[in-house]
């Protein structure tokens, strides 16, 4: 019997393919998402766009806060630890969460390094901005990427812009030769071998989903057309007016992407959406997606 | 020869290619229609309760009841299996009830608990299996025949052409226990 194998920590992404992630802060709103058909929950203290407003230093959450939404759900139950946060990673892993995600969100603890992700038996999801990124993580051992978009904004259009360089970056990188992509390498920081592996997949290796900043079912819809193989939603369902409502129209809209009519249907009558930042107006320091 | 796989959430993707790998049209399932021609349909893993809200939310999950009471040949793996089982013990639901067995939801834990290893299947021998966060078999009816095993436990089962799995050969290279329930479709 093999534990904690990087086929187990793939695998079990895999079976988050069309699926929706919900960011949740009680156990009470993870039964909401559980109900609504979220494949997993993120438990946190505190969503996104609290933290954005908030300030100070964010961290990992209370473990008593996780253990009480462990218990709340039957679905996978996954924890964000700080870049780099060792110690807050094995805290992670010792009270059983199913994933961590090595977050953005949270203020960076190493300003040198990432976590190596091989040395646990949890599997890690990281954010990505480009294919430079999405590599260095997967050599760090990632099991599943998201782009990163902007969290706690409710704008799409971070979300999108990482998505399109990926997918435009992919592209490039199947026609190229070996020369080139030596160059490319150096180019984006990336290790040759992960590229190489990218190149004759034609894909990521791993699961890779779209999240910062969805705040609707057409947001969702729209990441899907451009190829996410699922949705992260922060804050954008319990800042919302009617979270019930709007995390089952993300649920349908996820998996009925390419359906309008359905699209238009669930769209209808949710109440207001999160309060939305438009991205020029956030100081440079003060944007997640540069950690 | 079409073989439909269930692909509102979950592991559909490696489903396709398994079928595909083994030169059978496979398409996916999101809708009423996409039941039409099928000779046998798979219903893959990802969450169980996700899985089924998408399908009675679609309008999908009384003509999917429909098709396996007129006998469509199907095989549930992991939370497929879920779906397919007559009894859950640890969760207030039930589902399609195609499969005559209980079924523990997230009997081996946390997904710190799941694990990769080989499992006994009559006729084939081991075969290399991936149990995550897997169900466990508790109780099989008496038209369900126990075909495959771990630490002697039931992980994969059969009554007439339904065929159910803890584990996810489809995460293998072994495309052994597809060809299996392949030639369960062709039985019809």
């Amino acid at each position: 019997m093999l534990k904690g194998t990087y086929r187990v920590k793939t695998g079990f992404a895999e079976m988050f393919k069309g699926g929706v992630i919900m960011d949740v802060t009680t156990p009470e709103q993870a039964q909401i998402a559980e109900e609504a058909g979220a494949v997993a929950v993120m438990a946190l203290e505190r969503v996104p766009a609290d933290i954005r407003a908030q300030g100070g230093v964010a961290r990992m959450a209370d473990p008593k806060r996780i253990k009480e939404i462990m218990r709340a759900v039957s679905i996978p139950v996954m924890a964000k630890c700080r870049i780099g946060h060792i110690a807050e990673a094995k805290i992670l892993e010792a009270l059983g969460v199913d994933f961590i995600d090595e977050s953005e969100v949270l203020t960076p603890a190493d300003p040198f390094h990432h976590i190596d992700k091989w040395q646990f038996k949890v599997p890690f999801v990281c954010g990505c901005r480009d294919l430079g990124e999405a590599c260095r993580r997967l050599a760090e051992g990632a099991a599943m990427l998201r782009t990163k978009g902007e969290a706690g904004t409710g704008n799409v259009v971070e979300a999108v812009r990482h998505m399109r360089l990926l997918n435009d970056q992919i592209r490039r990188l199947k026609e190229m030769s070996r020369a080139e992509l030596v160059s490319y390498a150096k180019e984006l920081g990336a290790p040759v071998e992960i590229l190489e592996m990218i190149q004759e997949l034609g894909r990521l290796p791993v699961v890779n989903f779209a999240a910062g900043g969805i705040a609707t079912p057409a947001d969702a819809a729209l990441m899907r057309m451009l190829g996410a193989d699922g949705v992260f939603v922060g804050s954008g369902i319990f800042k919302s007016e009617n979270p019930e409502k709007r995390a089952r129209a993300i649920v349908l809209a996820c998996t009925y992407y390419d359906d309008p009519e359905l699209l238009a249907k669930v769209s209808e009558d949710l109440g207001e959406a999160m309060p939305g930042l438009e991205i020029e107006k956030i100081p440079e320091h003060a944007l997640l997606q540069y950690r | 020869m079409k073989i439909g796989v269930l692909a509102v959430q979950g592991a559909a993707r490696e489903h396709l290619l398994c079928l595909s790998r083994l030169g059978v049209e496979a398409v996916p399932v999101l809708r009423p229609a996409d039941l039409a021609g099928l000779s046998g349909i798979i219903l893959p893993g990802g969450e169980s309760t996700a899985q089924w809200r998408l399908l009675s939310r679609a309008g999908l999950a009384d003509p999917l009841q429909e098709a396996l009471r007129e006998g469509l040949p199907a095989f549930g793996t992991c939370a497929g299996l879920i779906l397919l089982a007559q009894e859950i013990t640890n969760w207030p639901e039930r589902y399609l009830g195609a499969l005559d067995v209980a079924v523990e939801r997230n009997a081996t834990g946390r997904q710190v608990d799941s694990f990769e290893a080989k499992v006994r299947v009559d006729g084939l021998g081991e075969v290399p299996a991936v149990f995550i966060r897997a169900p466990a078999i508790r109780r099989v009816g008496p038209g369900v025949e126990v075909l495959g095993t771990y630490e002697g436990e039931p992980v994969l089962v059969r009554q007439g052409s339904v065929l159910g799995a803890t584990f996810h050969p489809e995460l293998t290279e072994d495309l052994r226990v597809h060809e299996l329930f392949l030639s369960l479709c062709r039985k019809g």
